[in-house]
C-alpha cells in the first residue's frame, strides 16, 4: 500500500509552533450550458445544480478556492458563462478561478470583468505561449494559472507529455519543460492534471506532481484520481503539491470538506481551519 | 461613498464587491474629484510595485489630500506598499512614503510567490481587525512584502515575519487580500467601513 509508506510526522512541518502557509483543497465545477454538470462512471453527464449556489455551498462548507470550468464549446454557451461567473461571484468571498475556452486576451479580461479572480488557460497558451505574458501583463501573474493535461502512462516522469484540446491532442511537448517555460512566461501558477489518473479516483500522480512542483517556483496545483482523504495527504506531502483540486465536491457530497481537512490536519498538513 | 481607486493595478472589481456586499456604497474611480468627494478611500493594487508609476502621475496629490485631511484609508497588497518608501521591485517607483521602510523579495529559503492561506498574528488594539483573532487565515498573493515597523497591527510568519497589517491614525494597510478573505476579511472590510 502506497500509503504505508507514509510518515505524516514528517510531512510539511516546519518549527513547530510557527505558522506555515495552508495547503490549499479547491473545489472544481464543471458547467455546461450554465448548469454544474457531474461525471458519473466518467461519462454520463448528470445535472448537479446552479454553479452560483453551489460555489457558495462548496465555499461555506470549506473548500479554500473555487474553479469554474466551462465545458461548453459552442459560442451560445460562452455568452452564458459571463452571466454564470457573474452570478456565482457576486457572494462569493474566496478566490474564484474561472477557465475553458480562453483563447486571447479578450475573453481573459471579460471573465475578470465578470468576477473572476483568476483564469486558466490550456490549450491556447501551448498554441500561443505570449498569451500567458499578455493576460499577466494586464492583470497581474498572480492572476494567470497554466493548466497542463499530461500523460505518461507508465513511462518516467520526464517522458510525460503534454495534451490539450480536453485531452484529445498530443502535442510532443515535455510537461516539465512546459511548466518551466509557462512560468518563465509569466504563469502565477501551475494547475496540473494527470490525464493517466483522471477519473480513475486511484489517486493523484504524486510522482509527476513532485517532479514538476520542485523544479518550478510558483505553487502548483494536483489534480486528477482523488478517490480518497489518504490521497490528498499523499500529493501534499510525497507530491509536494501546493493544492489540490477536485472535481464537483470530490464526488463525496458538500459535507466532505470538513472531514477532508481533519484527515489532512491529523496528518500534519497545514491547513486553513476552522474553514 | 467609498472610493475605490483605480490605477490599472489588475483587477478590483472584487472589493467593490465586497463592499456592495456590506451595503456600502462603492465607486471605482480615476477621477481626482470622485476621490476629493468620498467619505473613505480603498486603494487595491496586485502586480508589480511599477504600476504605481501612473498612480503617482495622476492621482498622487488627490490621494494624499485625502489622507491629509483625515479620510479614512485602506490600501491593500500593492496598495499598502505604496504607503512605504518603495519596494526593491520597482526602485525608480517611489511609494508615499508615510511609513518607514522599504518593501523587499521574499528570501529564496521559501517559495515565491506566496500565494495561499496564512495566518496572522494580530497585536491589541487595531480597529481595522477589531473581532479578528490570532491565528485567523487570510488569503495572500504577493512576492515583495513590508518589513514589520512600529506600527504593524499584525503579522506574518513565511520566511521571516513581514507586515500583515498597519495602521496609524485614518491609514490603513493589509497585504492579504480581505476581499478573498471569507469571514475574517469581511470583519475588517465592516470594521473599515465603520470608521
Amino acid at each position: 500500500m502506497a500509503s504505508d509508506r507514509l510518515n505524516p510526522s514528517k510531512t510539511n512541518r516546519d518549527l513547530p509552533g510557527i505558522p506555515q502557509l495552508a495547503k490549499r483543497i479547491i473545489a472544481c465545477l464543471d458547467v455546461d450550458a450554465g448548469r454544474v454538470v457531474k461525471g458519473v462512471q466518467f461519462q454520463q453527464l448528470r445535472d448537479a445544480g446552479d454553479p452560483a449556489e453551489l460555489a457558495v455551498a462548496h465555499a461555506s462548507a470549506g473548500a479554500d478556492e473555487i474553479v469554474l470550468l466551462d465545458i461548453t464549446a459552442t459560442s451560445e454557451g460562452r455568452k452564458t458563462l459571463a452571466e454564470t461567473v457573474r452570478r456565482a461571484a457576486r457572494d462569493l468571498f474566496v478566490p474564484f478561478t474561472v477557465g475553458g475556452g480562453i483563447r486571447k486576451l479578450q475573453d481573459a479580461a471579460q471573465v475578470f470583468d465578470a468576477g473572476a479572480d483568476k483564469i486558466t488557460i490550456n490549450s491556447a497558451a501551448v498554441a500561443n505561449p505570449a498569451l500567458i505574458g499578455e493576460i499577466a501583463g494586464r492583470f497581474g501573474s498572480q492572476a494567470v494559472i497554466v493548466a497542463i493535461d499530461a500523460r505518461r502512462a507508465t513511462g518516467p516522469v520526464e517522458t510525460a507529455e503534454v495534451l490539450v484540446s480536453g485531452g484529445r491532442t498530443a502535442t510532443g511537448k515535455k510537461a516539465l519543460q512546459w511548466a518551466w517555460e509557462a512560468e518563465e512566461h509569466g504563469a502565477g501558477e501551475i494547475l496540473l492534471t494527470s490525464m493517466d489518473r483522471d477519473g480513475t479516483g486511484l489517486g493523484f500522480d504524486c510522482e509527476l506532481t513532485s517532479a514538476i512542483a520542485l523544479s518550478v517556483s510558483i505553487p502548483v496545483i494536483a489534480s486528477g484520481g482523488a478517490g480518497n482523504a489518504q490521497h490528498f495527504v499523499e500529493v501534499f506531502s510525497a507530491g509536494h503539491a501546493d493544492a489540490a483540486l477536485a472535481a464537483s465536491i470530490f464526488h463525496f457530497g458538500t459535507h466532505a470538506v470538513a472531514d477532508l481537512k481533519q484527515t489532512l490536519l491529523r496528518a500534519g498538513i497545514p491547513m486553513r481551519w476552522p474553514c | 461613498m467609498i472610493a475605490i481607486v483605480d490605477y490599472g493595478a489588475g483587477n478590483i472589481s472584487s472589493v467593490k464587491k465586497a463592499l456592495e456586499h456590506l451595503g456600502v456604497e462603492a465607486r471605482v474611480t480615476s477621477d481626482a474629484c470622485v476621490i476629493a468627494g468620498a467619505q473613505k478611500i480603498v486603494m487595491p493594487g496586485v502586480g508589480h510595485f511599477s504600476r504605481c508609476q501612473s498612480l503617482n502621475e495622476h492621482l498622487r496629490v488627490p490621494v494624499l489630500d485625502a489622507i491629509h485631511n483625515g479620510k479614512p484609508f485602506l490600501g491593500i497588497c500593492v496598495g499598502m506598499q505604496w504607503l512605504f518608501s518603495g519596494s526593491t521591485e520597482a526602485p525608480k517607483t517611489p511609494g508615499a512614503a508615510l511609513f518607514t521602510g522599504e518593501c523587499s523579495r521574499f528570501p529564496a529559503s521559501v517559495k515565491s510567490p506566496h500565494v495561499g492561506w496564512n495566518q496572522i498574528e494580530v497585536r491589541a488594539g487595531s480597529r481595522l481587525l477589531k473581532g479578528v483573532e490570532s491565528g485567523a487565515f487570510v488569503y495572500y498573493t504577493h512576492s515583495y512584502r513590508a518589513p514589520v515597523v512600529a506600527e504593524t497591527t499584525a503579522c506574518t510568519n513565511y520566511g521571516g515575519a513581514f507586515s500583515a497589517a498597519i495602521e496609524r491614525d485614518n491609514i490603513f494597510g493589509v497585504q492579504f487580500h480581505p476581499e478573498k478573505s471569507a469571514e475574517a476579511g469581511l470583519k475588517m472590510l465592516e470594521n473599515f467601513c465603520g470608521l
